[in-house]
């Protein structure tokens, strides 16, 4: 009986200092940490192309392929994007029926702030993008919120863009628990598979970038938003952002969600957020 | 009797009811039970556009009356949604596989 009682104690005791050892590695697995995200993320990267200057990565296909950066080199100098920086640099300073402008509902006048979105609101408790904080402007001010996916909200978002080139994406997470909800939620959806292809967004663009889908070359996730928005030759137009993730979807044969989901709220703070560091390049162009 | 046999078995094949054409009770049937696993996946956020275009698809022949080709598409969309909600329940925690650690 001793014996048993013993050996009882024993195991008891084994099980408890096992648990004790391994309880913490659990729960430092299960923490939410942008920061070692953030570093694993860009490390990856780095290490697989090893030849690619860590600011070419902002310019997706053609950090790449040498044939591709070539030919976007010589396209940079008449860019077909060109025409949706002018239209959005007039329809920026142009004011809206109230005289207000959309300098009027940024920092810094607008100008020279991409890098910082999208944020993490606070009082909402969401990630605002700026295609949001765009529509929400124009709303505060008696007009009518642009399609997320047409050439008004590219046209606005290519001059922002622009006026923010070479900056470092600077994204910040708060010390707030729903901003820590939120990357994880856009790391979930980045990493998730979908639709009937049973593709995620990693599936592309982090195992298997510059490799060839069809005719087209992939991009690296790094960097993947701030080269936003682009020219896209097989849309013969300017994307957004939201244009761009819901064509993502669409091309995995899962139905895209409603333009500014939560999801892809989220999903673009984490992206932008694993992009600290690296510059602005937007607008871009790709084929 | 030898004789008579071939043709009794010949009767017997002609009067043996050929596979039963669908008619609209099936096609209703088949149809809310694919409906039904579609709108589940919608609201798993995780809806094919191929359920989508099998179901509209299944929905076109049984409005023209064709019954037998709206009750096969309609037993494919269910399929296929069905397929997606498995593919969203294992991804709940299949995803981290994939993850950049």
């Amino acid at each position: 009986m001793k014996a048993g009682s013993s050996l009882l104690l024993g195991s008891l005791s084994a099980a408890l200092i096992a648990f004790a050892l391994t309880s913490p590695r659990v729960v430092a697995a299960d923490k939410v940490d942008p920061a070692a995200d953030a570093k694993a993320f860009q490390n990856f990267f780095f290490q697989k192309f090893p030849d690619v200057k860590h600011e070419d990565f902002v310019n997706g296909p053609y950090s790449m392929n040498e044939d591709m950066k070539r030919q976007w080199q010589e396209k940079e100098e008449f860019p077909p994007y060109e025409f949706a920086l002018d239209a959005g640099k007039e329809m920026f300073s142009t004011p809206f029926k109230n005289g207000k402008t959309y300098a009027d509902c940024f920092p810094n006048g607008g100008v020279g702030i991409r890098q910082n979105y999208p944020y993490f609101d606070t009082k909402e408790g969401k990630v605002v993008t700026l295609e949001l904080a765009l529509n929400r402007c124009r709303e505060a001010n008696g007009e009518a919120p642009y399609s997320y996916v047409k050439d008004e909200m590219a046209s606005l978002t290519a001059y922002m863009a622009y006026t923010s080139r070479g900056k470092p994406m600077d994204i910040k997470i708060p010390d707030d628990p729903r901003a820590l909800e939120a990357f994880e939620n856009g790391k979930r959806y980045f990493y998730t598979r979908r639709g009937q292809l049973n593709f995620s967004c990693a599936s592309c663009h982090v195992q298997s970038p510059g490799q060839r889908i069809r005719a087209e070359i992939l991009a690296p996730a790094l960097g993947i938003l701030n080269a936003m928005p682009i020219y896209r030759s097989e849309w013969s137009g300017m994307g957004t952002t939201t244009r761009r993730l819901m064509t993502c979807n669409s091309q995995t044969r899962a139905v895209p969600l409603e333009p500014q989901a939560d999801e892809y709220r989220d999903v673009e703070y984490f992206l932008s957020y694993v992009a600290n560091g690296l510059p602005i390049s937007g607008p871009g162009a790709r084929p | 009797m030898k004789r008579s046999f071939p043709l009794v078995m010949l009767l017997a094949l002609s009067f043996a009811p050929a596979a039963r054409a669908a008619n609209e009770a099936d096609y209703k049937a088949a149809y809310a039970a694919a409906e039904t696993a579609s709108k589940e996946a919608a609201g798993m956020r995780n809806q094919w556009t191929t359920t989508v275009s099998t179901l509209a698809a299944a929905k076109k022949a049984g409005d023209g009356g064709d019954f037998d080709r709206a009750v096969a598409a309609a037993k494919e969309a269910e399929a296929l949604a069905k397929a997606s909600i498995v593919q969203a329940t294992s991804e709940k925690d299949a995803w981290k596989a994939m993850e950049i650690r």
